[in-house]
């Protein structure tokens, strides 16, 4: 049992459960970040599932995929800020409805387009080594870059300053919206491409097969007091506490599973209280206009 | 426009798309031949799931085709509401619903009393605590444990490692029933083997999460499993590419689930679903519909293991012999499989 948790494939499995966890937590950190209150991680994680699934099956081709998933994560955040800033309607209620038009929506579609009400037919992937997987390589590429760009470039002092005093950035001749509107679209697209992967990991899109993720990701933005390098680090952490449980049960060392399926929710909470949670803050204008 | 009005279209739309979903009626909806109404009401997963809705869909398709009886299905979609998928066909007359899954027992007792003149049956239906039998709602149950104990054995005399391994959806009794005879089957003709055995969750989203599936497969066959059953769903799809992955062989469950990795699938634990759906149509048709629980098991041909020249190179013949003669010995009682 001890051995397993340091070896290879255990490091392996905790990266391929992560990655669609710590990209929607990425991409809510930086739409968060920008002022947008980011509930709909579910529906661009369930879309962009579907784009790859779509993409994937049509040109043969897991890059392209990746792509599609990305251009629909992006299209869903599009929407978004459509209606939160645009509209000025809730941004708490369009996250939410979007996240119901993800469900209902994508077997709609696969009911279009493949007859189907649960699943799409098969999609190529991107075969057995993790390495060969570029939505690692984006995902981890982000984790480093985008602290780095929200703290010291102009993009990323706009981005900050929208969240925080979109006033001042009226006053100095910047459109607030516009600076949300990239900022959403880099989130959607972070979080369409861990949708991405959720399709690619299993070689087909599902009918729901998100599961929640998007949930416990901006759990983890919050947590993480809305740093993304933060939040995509106590995604590895629900990760590598949720293939802890998946070692526990095969092991069968006697733990209830119910009980072991805590673990990646008492895990997270106790890292985040002790890495110190308390120095992140929301943004000033976090869910205003 | 306003914002309030742009959500409530949004939200309009989404109910929209929820409905369109649901009342999906197929086109060659025929009235011909005997002309009973028969709805059905998938459960999670869907009626093209590979597996279990998939099976009561043939099921239904047979019924339509061959007893020319008019069909209307639902697939709810997870989160809407599986009770008025139900309570809208009753109401609208049909003669006799079928719910696909235990996950509809209740709201089957509750509308059976309320529509005493629909005849109502459930699949993999067992009666709430205190509810007795009601005269128009039938409980189809299958018993997964003795099909399974015949995997189990192939499973056990496959294996190289001498290491199997099982993966469940939702940790509920019906799917412990699963496991149980898979164990049995097992240590019956490999009294040393081990069985690493895992489940995806406690909620019905446990059947449809095929990316944590691949993850309970794949730290199996790191484990030194060789063969994986699963009885866990679209959540069952993630066995699959965890066993192409690993180059494991994998035993589909419910339908023949073949087709979705024929390099690895070496049988099914086919469950009669499309069979009791078919004789549950027949039986209203000629009067004879009973309420009341019926088990299929191996003796009523309820269950069974896949077997034909598809999976040949998989399956051993010599193999195929041992398992088919524990399947005489299962239907005559001289093997007793526990169900839990």
């Amino acid at each position: 049992m001890i051995e397993t948790l340091f070896s290879l494939a255990f490091l392996t499995q905790v990266l391929r459960i992560a990655l669609p966890y710590a990209l929607a937590a990425m991409g809510g950190a930086i739409t968060e970040r920008a002022g947008v209150i980011d509930l709909a991680l579910e529906a661009k994680l369930l879309f962009g599932a579907f784009a790859a699934a779509v993409v994937g099956h049509a040109t043969g081709s897991p890059f392209l995929a990746v792509l599609g998933g990305l251009g629909a994560g992006m299209i869903v955040a599009a929407i978004q800020i459509f209606c939160a800033l645009r509209l000025a309607a809730d941004q708490v209620i369009v996250g939410v409805a979007l996240n119901l038009l993800a469900l209902g929506g994508t077997r709609f579609l696969l009911q279009l387009f493949y007859g189907e009400g649960a699943n799409s037919p098969p999609v190529p992937t991107f075969g057995s080594s993790l390495l060969g997987n570029p939505i690692l390589w984006l995902a981890l590429v982000a984790a480093v870059a985008l602290p780095f760009a929200i703290a010291r470039t102009r993009w990323g002092l706009r981005l900050r300053a929208a969240g925080d005093r979109p006033d001042a950035l009226v006053s100095v001749g910047v459109s607030p919206v516009r600076t949300r509107l990239a900022a959403a679209l880099v989130g959607g697209a972070l979080a369409g491409a861990g949708g991405a992967q959720l399709t690619l990991a299993v070689g087909g899109f599902v009918a729901d097969m998100s599961g929640g993720r998007g949930y416990i990701a901006i759990a983890m933005v919050i947590l993480a007091g809305w740093r993304p390098q933060l939040a995509a680090l106590a995604c590895v952490v629900v990760a590598l506490a949720e293939a802890i449980n998946i070692q526990l049960q095969v092991a069968a060392v006697g733990i209830p599973s119910e009980l072991a399926q805590l673990l990646p929710y008492f895990l997270t909470l106790a890292v985040l209280i002790i890495a110190g949670g308390k120095h992140g803050r929301p943004p000033g204008s976090l869910g205003k206009l | 426009m306003t914002a309030r009005r742009l959500i409530g279209i949004l939200l309009a739309a989404n109910v929209a798309l929820v409905i369109a979903g649901w009342v999906f009626v197929p086109a060659a909806a025929k009235r011909a031949g005997s002309g009973l109404r028969v709805g059905l009401v998938f459960d999670v997963g869907g009626k093209n799931d590979k597996s279990f809705n998939e099976s009561a869909w043939r099921g239904l398709q047979r019924a339509r085709d061959e007893l020319g009886i008019h069909v209307e299905y639902i697939e709810p979609s997870e989160g809407s509401d599986r009770e008025s998928a139900l309570r809208t066909l009753a109401a609208r007359g049909v003669d006799l619903v079928i719910g696909v899954g235990f996950i509809f027992g209740p709201d089957l007792e509750r509308l059976a009393v309320q529509f005493p003149k629909v005849r109502f049956a459930g699949i993999d239906y067992s009666p709430s605590p205190g509810v007795g039998d009601l005269p128009n709602l039938a409980g189809l149950q299958f018993r997964e444990h003795e099909g399974s104990f015949l995997v189990g054995a192939i499973a056990a005399l496959v294996s190289r490692t001498k290491i199997v391994g099982f993966v469940g959806g939702m940790k509920i009794p019906l799917i412990r029933k699963f496991e149980a005879g898979y164990e049995a089957g097992v240590r019956h003709v490999c009294p040393t083997c081990r069985v690493l055995s895992a489940y995806a969750g406690t909620e019905p989203k446990a059947f449809a999460d095929p990316s944590l599936g691949e993850a309970l497969a794949s730290a199996q066959y790191s484990k030194g499993a060789d063969v994986i059953f699963h009885a866990a769903g679209k959540t069952g799809d993630g066995v699959f590419a965890a066993a192409r992955r690993h180059d494991g062989r994998a035993i589909g469950v419910d339908s023949d689930q073949y087709e979705a990795a024929p390099c690895c699938v070496i049988t099914s634990m086919v469950k009669g679903v499309d069979v009791a759906v078919l004789d549950v149509v027949k039986q209203v048709i000629a009067n004879e519909f009973r309420g009341g629980l019926h088990e299929l098991g191996l003796a009523e041909k309820g269950v069974g293991f896949v077997a034909d020249e598809r999976n040949r190179h998989l399956l051993p013949i010599e193999v195929v012999t041992r398992v088919r003669a524990l399947s005489e010995e299962i239907v005559t009682g001289a093997i007793k499989v526990p169900d839990r």
